[in-house]
């Protein structure tokens, strides 16, 4: 077992406790539902575009344990001021890293960082990437 | 074994002279409870889930392969012959174990969702018409409620659910309400596996008789805690799981009363269910072989005879008493955990402790009881409806069984402690 600091890291707990973004975003140009099934957790994404197709807002809204809470709230904050392309490629190296597919101290993710810890625990990495399986569900939707 | 000595512990009016109960003794049996990963303890509390197996069940089924392995009821030399009777020892052993009438009426099944599966497509399809109705409990697992549902789609057939309170009791005078001349089956759990709830069912089934209603009654969570008793309950069938009784995976039993399965079609074709086959038409074997088409998990009845055997040689009043006791002292020391707030207090239950903790959600309780060998369960326990009557998501839950320990209980309440701490970082 894996020391529990590497998975519930302060910047999780907080980004849990006090979730960034979090409520129906208004004007949103796309929206989409993440669902496990494994655990009945739910969650909607709200995005809404600038110019082009760079990423203005990104809200959340849902329920969930603690990893998939952080996980939605911290992608929100990662995501404004991306292009659509951006945010796809963001998802994919998201996926890899709590999949243990990229270093876990990884270049340029940031404070998306925080999540290598999720690989140690297989069960727990879906709960880390509900939210931009959402994100990626809007962004690939045609357009509301 | 004799008959006497499996159906003499159930008798009340047998003077117990016997020892206390020695789940240490018990615990000695199963030699997964001595593991001890990075060297402290396991702490096992998910036997609602699936039960550890003793010595004696997992010696049965290799000794079976190593020995006795041959298919069954063709055979004419004498490794066959021993096989069939093996196969068919575990069937009367199951039969005496739950109280049914005779082994005719046990079937054997891969478990309980494939007995409910079978009730649902062989007995009730073919007697459903549109606007027939079935009624089950919002405290049923989704296998109590999803084969209902496929044949009610198909049938034009409606779904009805008595309600359950608060507190997760089943409302007993509003299922009776809902009890109807279009009611064609009423299927609910013993015991909830989700709250360890027990239900009145002896009472549901008395109201549904008087109306000549069937009742098939899930026993997954009864029969480990030897509360199954398929006479004294006069249902009309009976599931439950062998792998939540001790015993294998893959093998489950159903129980029918005898001129229900005598009316009931096959569920499925194949080798062992036949009378005789030609290409214009075939005939069915009898009951129970009628409902086990292909070789059956040999093996898996055998190992769950050896758990039946297990459990017949416990005194089964000791064993009810001891659960009582540590589910009344797990109830004690999780609730008073800050922050914890039971899910499911009805005055009758078994085994199981339900519970949330406030800005903790279960499955991060789970992971951080993990970090100390603590095995819980988290989520919506297959029983989304009910999950939405009260109100969570989901649930954390321990839940017990007969080598279930005080210091397990303790352990879990320390565990929690350190939930609350990392959390609150």
């Amino acid at each position: 077992m894996s020391d529990l600091g590497e998975l519930y890291q302060s910047v999780i707990l907080d980004h849990n406790r006090h979730p960034r973004n979090c409520g129906p975003l208004a004007g949103a140009d796309r929206e989409a539902e993440g669902y496990n099934p494994l655990c009945g957790d739910r969650l909607k994404v709200w995005v809404r575009f600038g110019e082009g197709d760079v990423i203005e807002a990104v809200n959340f809204e849902g329920t969930g344990c603690a990893i998939s809470q952080a996980s939605a709230s911290l992608m929100t904050t990662a995501i404004r001021g991306r292009t659509r392309g951006e945010a796809l490629e963001l998802f994919d190296r998201f996926h890899r890293l709590v999949a243990g597919e990229e270093p876990s101290q990884p270049a340029g993710l940031g404070k998306l960082a925080v999540f290598a810890g999720v690989r140690a625990y297989p069960s727990r990495v879906k709960c880390a990437s509900l939210a931009w399986h959402a994100l990626r569900s809007a962004l690939v939707s045609p357009s509301s | 074994m004799p008959a006497a000595d499996v159906r003499a512990p159930l008798r009340a009016s047998v003077p117990d002279t016997r020892a206390p109960y020695d789940v240490e003794r018990v615990r000695r049996e199963f030699p997964l409870l001595a593991l001890s990963p990075d060297g402290r303890p396991l702490v096992y509390l998910d036997s609602a889930a699936t039960s550890q197996k003793p010595a004696a069940v997992i010696a049965a089924t290799a000794d079976f392969y190593a020995r006795s392995n041959a298919n069954i009821h063709r055979g004419v030399y004498r490794l066959s012959e021993a096989a069939t009777a093996l196969y068919e020892g575990a069937r009367a052993k199951v039969a005496r174990f739950l109280n049914a009438p005779g082994p005719g009426d046990i079937v054997f099944t891969r478990g309980t969702t494939e007995s409910i599966n079978l009730v649902a497509q062989s007995y009730l399809r073919p007697r459903l018409a549109a606007g027939d109705e079935i009624l089950v409990t919002a405290m049923e697992h989704h296998s109590n409620i999803v084969p209902w549902q496929l044949v009610a789609a198909e049938r034009g057939a409606v779904l009805r659910v008595a309600p359950v309170s608060d507190r997760g009791e089943l409302d007993v005078a509003a299922l009776e309400g809902l009890l109807s001349d279009r009611t064609r089956i009423v299927a609910l759990a013993q015991i909830s596996n989700a709250l360890g709830t027990v239900n009145p069912v002896g009472d549901v089934v008395r109201a549904a008789h008087h109306r000549g209603i069937p009742v098939l009654v899930d026993g997954a969570q009864a029969a480990p805690h030897l509360a199954a008793d398929i006479q004294s309950l006069g249902c009309d069938f009976f599931a439950c799981s062998g792998h939540k009784l001790f015993g294998p995976t893959g093998i489950g039993v159903l129980y029918g009363r005898a001129e229900l399965l005598d009316g009931m079609a096959p569920w499925q074709g194949g080798g062992d269910m036949i009378a005789a086959v030609s290409f214009e038409r075939s005939t069915w074997a009898a009951v129970p072989a009628k409902f086990e088409a292909g070789t059956p998990n040999i093996a898996g009845a055998v190992g769950l005879g050896a758990a039946v055997d297990f459990l017949s040689a416990l005194d089964h009043e000791a064993v009810r008493g001891y659960e009582a006791a540590l589910l009344r002292y797990a109830t004690e020391r999780i609730a008073a955990v800050p922050d914890v707030r039971l899910v499911g207090t009805a005055p009758e239950k078994a085994s199981i402790v339900s519970f949330v903790m406030d800005g903790v959600h279960p499955h991060d309780i789970a992971t951080i009881l993990d970090a100390d060998n603590i095995c819980i369960r988290a989520g919506h326990h297959c029983a989304q409806p009910l999950m939405a009557r009260l109100g969570v998501a989901a649930t954390a839950r321990a839940s017990f069984a007969l080598y279930s320990t005080r210091a397990e209980v303790d352990a879990l309440a320390a565990g929690l402690e350190r939930v609350r701490q990392v959390m609150a970082r």
